[in-house]
């Protein structure tokens, strides 16, 4: 990467030292690089905490639910097992609600695949009686065991399954995009620093004379890493407002297209306030990073001069 | 060491080398005083740019001990070495002027980097310039001037933070005859004003030009001293002259 001189004359003055050699911000790819950084996070950031916000409401709304089957042939006997299930988890104290999923409910969510669950039920396949409970509190393996046991002597043909175990795979899967998404973040974050650690040592040795011309008049480490510390958080200010634009404007589009989609789990995905905050603060910590590489850049290489 | 109250250099037993090649400057022993006028002679090659880097501390010795304005500067802590940097000033060979300064720029660096404030710069800078003869050139770009010129904004560079020592490289090695003789009054302009100054020249008429100088002769890396310079007591009176003080106004500085 060529880098244009970071101390040239006819830039804003800062400071002390700035005074030492005028300079004007590092022109050239710089800010483009740093901003194309920066657009990337954002967008691997606000997929994670998209990501982390629907794994948060999924697992707020399924904790503590049960599902109930009563798979019985017989349609009597069915309902007479699933009113002795209701029956059992209504006498419970650690049962928040009961319910039991009516048989027109049930028909409409299994037409899809289905057809009329009326014609099928009488052409032979058995439907099952579904009771939907709410439990106070976690379901535990050992709750769940628990449970089987006394509702298997009151009503044989029932199971009983914890809802948060049908979604454990999506969890899962959630879960590893989420490392991926902070394993992209830390990634950019690094090639960020390896781009400033370049274009600092370029930029080091492209004005080298001058450097040492500063250096035998007296000028400190500090002195000098400073010049090349104002020209590097000047740009990844630059790069970094261009790249918060574009980051959001991806962020904004793939919202809208998720949207879109009306999945009741998606929609657990929104950005809230806090993750906004969080958002915002990636140029911040993009240019502290910039400003930190290009300091500890400049310092170590001055250090090889007595 | 002899003396070191009164020195304001002093180097015992220096010797220089580059990598694993031989020494350039073997056993250097001499003590400089203020106020001194001394010329640092030799053949091309003899070793006395490097004996130069070594007085403005941009080399260090392979051995030896070096120790400027009381301190001995090879253990001195890395972060002090700019506060003694301060005290010396520095014309280089190429002058090295800074290419994107202006003139005015350039001499007011030492005084930036000391942290002047760019008011209180202002005058001290035009006033340099004025003596040196660049006021009229102040706005221009190192490319712009001639050698000469370039020459002389190297050296009110040099003694514009009103440097205890001067070194000099080589500084009338671009210039005319005439032009010589100008910096060379500018020298001793200055170290009337109480600055040790060190000039080094292969050029032997221009010893002449200072009656008053004292001569180091490097000869393949060895010191010799043909007028005493390096002797203690001194073979003859160094003047006795208080040293300036930092904050003498520009105004007493003699015109051009």
């Amino acid at each position: 990467m060529s880098t244009p001189s970071p101390i040239r004359r006819g830039a804003p003055r800062f400071g002390d030292s700035a005074r030492l050699l005028q300079q004007a911000r590092i022109a050239g790819p710089m800010p483009w690089v740093i901003a194309i950084m920066i657009a990337l996070t954002v967008m691997a950031a606000a997929a994670g905490l998209a990501l982390n916000n629907i794994a948060g409401s999924a697992r707020d709304e399924i904790a503590g639910g049960i599902t109930v089957q009563i798979v019985e042939g017989a349609p009597i006997e069915r309902d007479r097992q699933a009113e002795r299930a209701v029956s059992y988890f209504s006498n419970r104290e650690d049962v928040a609600s009961v319910r039991r999923v009516p048989d027109e409910e049930l028909s409409a969510l299994l037409a899809p695949w289905l057809g009329d669950v009326g014609a099928a039920e009488d052409d032979g396949v058995p439907i099952p009686a579904l009771v939907d409970v709410r439990l106070s509190g976690p379901v535990t393996a050992q709750r769940l065991r628990n449970m089987r046991d006394e509702l298997l002597a009151q009503a044989p043909a029932a199971r009983i399954d914890a809802q948060a175990s049908w979604l454990g795979p999506v969890f899962d899967a959630v879960r590893s995009l989420q490392f991926l998404a902070i394993g992209l973040i830390a990634l950019l974050a690094l090639t960020s620093a390896a781009a400033v650690w370049l274009a600092a040592r370029s930029a080091l040795g492209s004005n080298r004379e001058t450097i040492e011309v500063i250096h035998h008049l007296g000028g400190t480490d500090g002195q000098i890493a400073g010049i090349f510390q104002r020209s590097i958080a000047w740009d990844a200010a630059l790069g970094g407002a261009a790249g918060l634009l574009l980051g959001l404007a991806a962020v904004f589009m793939l919202g809208q297209q998720f949207a879109g989609l009306g999945s009741g789990l998606v929609a657990g995905g929104g950005l809230g306030p806090l993750d906004w905050l969080a958002i915002a603060a990636i140029p911040v910590i993009g240019i502290v990073l910039a400003v930190i590489t290009a300091r500890l850049t400049v310092i170590a290489a001055l250090r090889r001069m007595i | 060491m002899s003396d070191p109250e009164s020195s304001i250099v002093q180097f015992a037993n220096v010797g220089l080398r580059y990598g694993t090649d031989r020494e350039v400057l073997s056993d250097i022993s001499f003590t400089l005083y203020p106020g001194s006028f001394y010329f640092l002679t030799g053949a091309s090659g003899a070793g006395k740019t490097s004996m130069l880097k070594l007085l403005y501390l941009a080399q260090r010795p392979s051995r030896g001990i070096i120790s400027m304005f009381g301190e001995d500067v090879i253990t001195l802590p890395r972060n002090c070495l700019p506060g003694v940097r301060r005290r010396i000033g520095v014309v280089f060979q190429d002058f090295r002027l800074v290419p994107h300064l202006s003139t005015f720029d350039n001499v007011a660096l030492p005084l930036r980097i000391s942290g002047m404030s760019e008011e209180r710069l202002q005058k001290p800078v035009a006033d340099m310039l004025e003596w040196v003869g660049l006021d009229h050139r102040s706005e221009a770009r190192p490319e712009t001037l001639s050698g000469g010129e370039q020459q002389r904004a190297a050296i009110a560079r040099a003694v514009i933070a009103r440097p205890e020592i001067l070194v000099a490289d080589e500084p009338t090695g671009n210039v005319d005859p005439e032009m010589a003789v100008k910096l060379l009054r500018l020298f001793e302009a200055l170290n009337r004003l109480g600055t040790t100054v060190v000039v080094a020249t292969h050029d032997v008429h221009l010893l002449r030009k200072v009656p008053d100088s004292l001569i180091m002769r490097l000869d393949k890396g060895k010191l010799s001293d043909p007028t005493g310079a390096l002797r203690y007591p001194p073979k003859r009176d160094l003047p006795k002259r208080d040293l300036p003080s930092r904050d003498v106004p520009q105004r007493e500085l003699p015109r051009k």
